[in-house]
C-alpha cells in the first residue's frame, strides 16, 4: 500500500509490505524510516505484512498489521528520528484500514478508527498515550475500508456493503447495499462530505454523508454511479477536497482514469 | 501475500489440465479394434488419465505441496506441470505443450476472477475435484488418493475466514497478471474480448451473503430505522438461490470450474497482438531466479519418488498433438512471440552429482 500522511509540519509517502513500513520525502528522493516486522524463520501458515495507514494527532503515523497489531510512530518535524512511539493491540485479526478524523470530532468522538478482517472497528482518541474509547463488534465480514468525518464513521465491507457508525455512541446509523462484490476502496472530501466507493463489481459510487449539528440525524444519499466495464475496480480516490474530481485504478489496468 | 495458495494453484491449474488432455483424446481417439499402432484408443485415454491423476495425487507430493510456502515462479511452475503432463505414454511436443499451458492458466485466472466470493475459489476447486473424481471412478485405489486429499482441503481451508481468502485470491490474481492470452473457446461465448481481457457481468446472481444492490436504510441514535431510499445503477442483479456446499460430496451450485469443454468444441489459442501486454513478463523470465535451486531441489524429490511408466519398447510414446494437424503444431512453435516462450527449466542442468544421480536413474 502507499499513501501520503499530511502532517502540519511535514508530508510523508508511506509504503506498507510484506517486510515492514517505509516512509519516504514526498518527492520519494529519500527514505526517511524503515520498520521491519519480525519475520518467523519459515513461512508461516499466517502471513505477515503491514497495511492500514493513516497520519493522526497531528504528529504520529500509525500503520496496522497482519497480527492486529497499530503501530503508532511519532515524526519530528523534520529528519529522520521517527520513533515507535506505541504498539496498540487491541484486534485479534490482521487490521485493513485506519482513519483519522478529517472533519471536526463532536465531544466524546475519537480522531481515530482501525478496521481489521472481522469487521471489528476500534475508537481511538490519539495523543501521548493513545486511549480505546469504543470497540464496534464484527458481524463475521471483513471491513476493507474505512473513513472519519465528523464523528461518522463510514465503513466499506467484503460484502458490498457500506455502514455508517455513529463514532460517539458505537451505533449504527446507516447500512447502504451499495455494491455487488468487495469494497476495496473508500475515500471522503473533507469539504463536502462526498464519499466515493469502489469495488471489484466494477461499479464506482459518489455518495453525500451530512450530519445535522441540532437533530444529530446522519443521512447518506446517492449522488452517482459509474460503471467501470471489464474491470475490477482497485482503487478510488478523489482528487480535491471538495470531491470534485476522482481516480480510479482496476486489476490488469496499467491506466488510472480520471473522471 | 498468503503461504496457503500453491495447493489451489496447482490442483486446479491440474484439472483444467486433465479436462484439456481427456478432450484431446476423445478427439483424436479411435475404436479399439481399427486402431493402427500408433493411434489412440479409449484403453491409452484412461490409461494416461489415471497415470497424471495418479502422479498428481502422490501422497508425499501432497504433503510437500499443503506446506505453508511462497507461490513458485511461473518457469518453475510450467516445469511441474510439463512432468505431469509426461507422466504417462502420451508426449507433447513443446508447441502443443506451451498451448497446453495458456489454455490451463487462462481459464482457471478467468475462474479466480470472476469468483463472487473469495472464498468460492474452494468451490471452484472442488468442482475440479469432482470432475477427476469422476474420471477415475473405475479405480478404487486412486480414488481414495484424491479423497484423501479433498479432505485435506476441508480440513486446512474450511475454517479461513473471508479476509483469508481474499489475500489467498489477491496471491492468485498478482501471479496471473497481465497475462491476455485470447482463447477461442472464450471469444466465442463471450466472456472474453478481443483485447485478451476478461468480460465481467453486472448482472447476475449477488454472492451469497450479498444483498442486491439499491437500498439505504437510516437509523436514528436510538437504532431505530427512520427512513429507506433505493438508488438504481446499471447493474442488474437478482438475489441467489443457495449456497455450494463446502462437503466432500455436494451440489457446489458455482459453474465456474466445472467441465467446459466438450469433444466438439476446439480449443485454440490466438498468438498473435498479445505481444503489447506482456511487456512486465518479459522482464520476469530474464531475471534469475535465486529460488530457482530450491524448486528444482523439490522437483527432483517429487521425480525422485515416482514410478513412472516408461512405453513398452518405443522410447518417444504415443504423441499428442493439442493442434488440428501437425503442420499447424509446428507453424505454431515457429511464430510463437519470443516474451511468451515459458523458457522452461533444463533439469539436466543440474550441478550436484547426488541429484545428477537420482535423475539419471529415473531416466535411464
Amino acid at each position: 500500500q502507499a499513501a501520503w500522511c499530511q502532517l502540519p509540519a511535514r508530508v510523508l509517502l508511506v509504503l506498507t509490505s510484506q517486510r515492514g513500513v517505509q516512509m519516504y520525502d514526498p518527492d520519494g528522493s529519500t527514505m526517511v524510516f524503515w520498520h521491519a516486522l519480525d519475520v518467523p524463520e519459515h513461512p508461516a501458515a499466517h502471513s505477515v505484512f503491514a497495511r492500514g495507514i493513516a497520519a493522526a494527532g497531528g504528529r504520529f503515523v500509525c500503520v496496522g498489521t497482519s497480527f492486529g497489531a497499530v503501530l503508532v510512530f511519532d515524526i519530528p518535524p523534520k529528519g529522520t528520528n521517527v520513533t515507535l512511539s506505541e504498539v496498540l493491540e487491541q484486534h485479534r485479526d490482521p487490521v485493513t484500514d485506519i482513519a483519522a478524523e478529517q472533519g471536526q470530532a463532536p465531544d466524546g468522538a475519537g480522531d481515530l478508527v482501525t478496521a481489521d478482517d472481522s469487521g471489528t472497528l476500534c475508537l481511538w482518541s490519539t495523543g501521548e498515550e493513545f486511549t480505546l474509547l469504543g470497540k464496534i463488534p464484527g458481524s463475521g465480514c471483513t471491513c476493507s475500508s474505512v473513513t472519519l468525518w465528523n464523528g461518522i464513521v463510514a465503513a466499506g465491507y467484503g460484502n458490498g456493503q457500506i455502514r455508517l457508525w455513529e463514532a460517539g455512541s458505537g451505533r449504527i446509523r446507516a447500512q447502504v447495499s451499495a455494491h455487488a462484490r468487495w469494497i476495496y476502496a473508500l475515500d471522503l472530501a473533507p469539504l463536502t462530505g462526498k464519499l466515493l466507493s469502489g469495488a471489484e463489481d466494477s461499479f464506482v459510487h459518489v455518495w453525500k454523508l451530512s450530519r445535522n449539528p441540532d437533530t444529530d440525524d446522519i443521512e447518506i444519499q446517492h449522488c452517482h454511479a459509474e460503471c467501470v466495464t471489464d474491470t475490477q475496480v482497485c482503487g478510488a480516490r478523489f482528487c480535491d477536497p471538495a470531491g470534485d474530481t476522482f481516480a480510479v485504478t482496476g486489476y490488469d489496468l496499467s491506466e488510472i482514469l480520471c473522471y | 501475500m498468503s503461504g496457503r495458495t500453491l495447493p489451489l494453484l496447482f490442483l486446479n491449474l491440474g484439472g483444467e489440465m486433465l479436462y484439456i488432455l481427456d478432450q484431446r483424446l476423445r478427439a483424436q481417439s479411435i475404436p479399439g479394434e481399427k486402431a493402427r499402432k500408433d493411434e489412440w484408443t479409449d484403453v491409452d485415454r484412461k490409461r494416461v488419465m489415471n497415470d497424471i491423476i495418479t502422479t498428481m495425487f502422490n501422497k508425499k507430493f501432497m504433503e510437500e505441496l499443503f506446506k505453508p510456502q511462497d507461490l513458485y515462479s511461473k518457469k518453475a511452475l510450467r516445469t511441474v506441470y510439463d512432468r505431469l503432463a509426461h507422466a504417462s505414454i502420451m508426449r507433447l511436443n513443446q508447441a502443443s505443450m506451451d498451448k497446453l499451458y495458456d489454455l490451463m492458466t487462462m481459464a482457471f485466472k478467468y475462474q479466480v476472477l470472476l469468483c463472487p466470493r473469495p472464498r468460492d475459489i474452494l468451490l471452484v476447486t472442488f468442482n475440479h475435484l469432482d470432475a477427476i473424481k469422476d474420471f477415475i471412478s473405475d479405480s478404487p485405489g486412486i480414488l481414495n488418493q484424491v479423497d484423501e486429499t479433498f479432505r485435506r482441503l476441508i480440513d486446512t481451508y474450511n475454517c479461513l475466514s473471508d479476509g483469508e481468502f481474499q489475500l489467498i485470491r489477491q496471491t492468485l490474481l498478482i501471479f496471473f497478471q497481465d497475462m491476455h492470452i485470447r482463447v477461442s473457446i472464450f471469444l466465442k461465448d463471450k466472456v472474453q474480448n478481443s483485447n485478451g481481457r476478461f468480460v465481467l457481468p453486472i448482472s447476475g446472481p449477488v454472492p451469497w451473503g450479498t444483498e442486491v444492490p439499491g437500498l439505504i436504510r437510516i437509523f436514528n441514535h436510538k437504532g431505530v430505522e427512520v427512513k429507506r431510499a433505493e438508488f438504481t445503477t446499471a447493474g442488474n442483479y437478482i438475489t441467489p438461490q443457495r449456497e455450494g456446499s463446502f462437503e466432500l460430496y455436494g451440489d457446489r451450485v458455482l459453474k465456474l470450474g466445472t467441465n467446459m469443454y466438450s469433444v466438439t468444441r476446439p480449443v485454440e489459442t490466438h498468438m498473435s497482438g498479445s505481444s503489447k501486454a506482456l511487456a512486465s513478463q518479459t522482464k520476469e523470465n530474464i531475471a534469475p531466479n535465486p529460488l530457482a535451486k530450491e524448486e528444482l531441489n523439490f522437483l527432483a524429490r517429487l521425480l525422485g519418488g515416482l514410478d513412472i511408466q516408461k512405453p513398452a519398447g518405443g522410447e518417444t510414446g504415443f504423441r499428442l498433438n493439442l493442434f488440428t494437424t501437425d503442420e499447424e503444431e509446428e507453424h505454431a512453435a515457429q511464430t510463437r512471440p519470443e516474451e511468451l516462450s515459458y523458457k522452461v527449466i533444463n533439469i539436466e542442468a543440474t550441478q550436484e552429482p547426488g541429484r545428477r544421480a537420482e535423475l539419471s536413474r529415473i531416466l535411464g
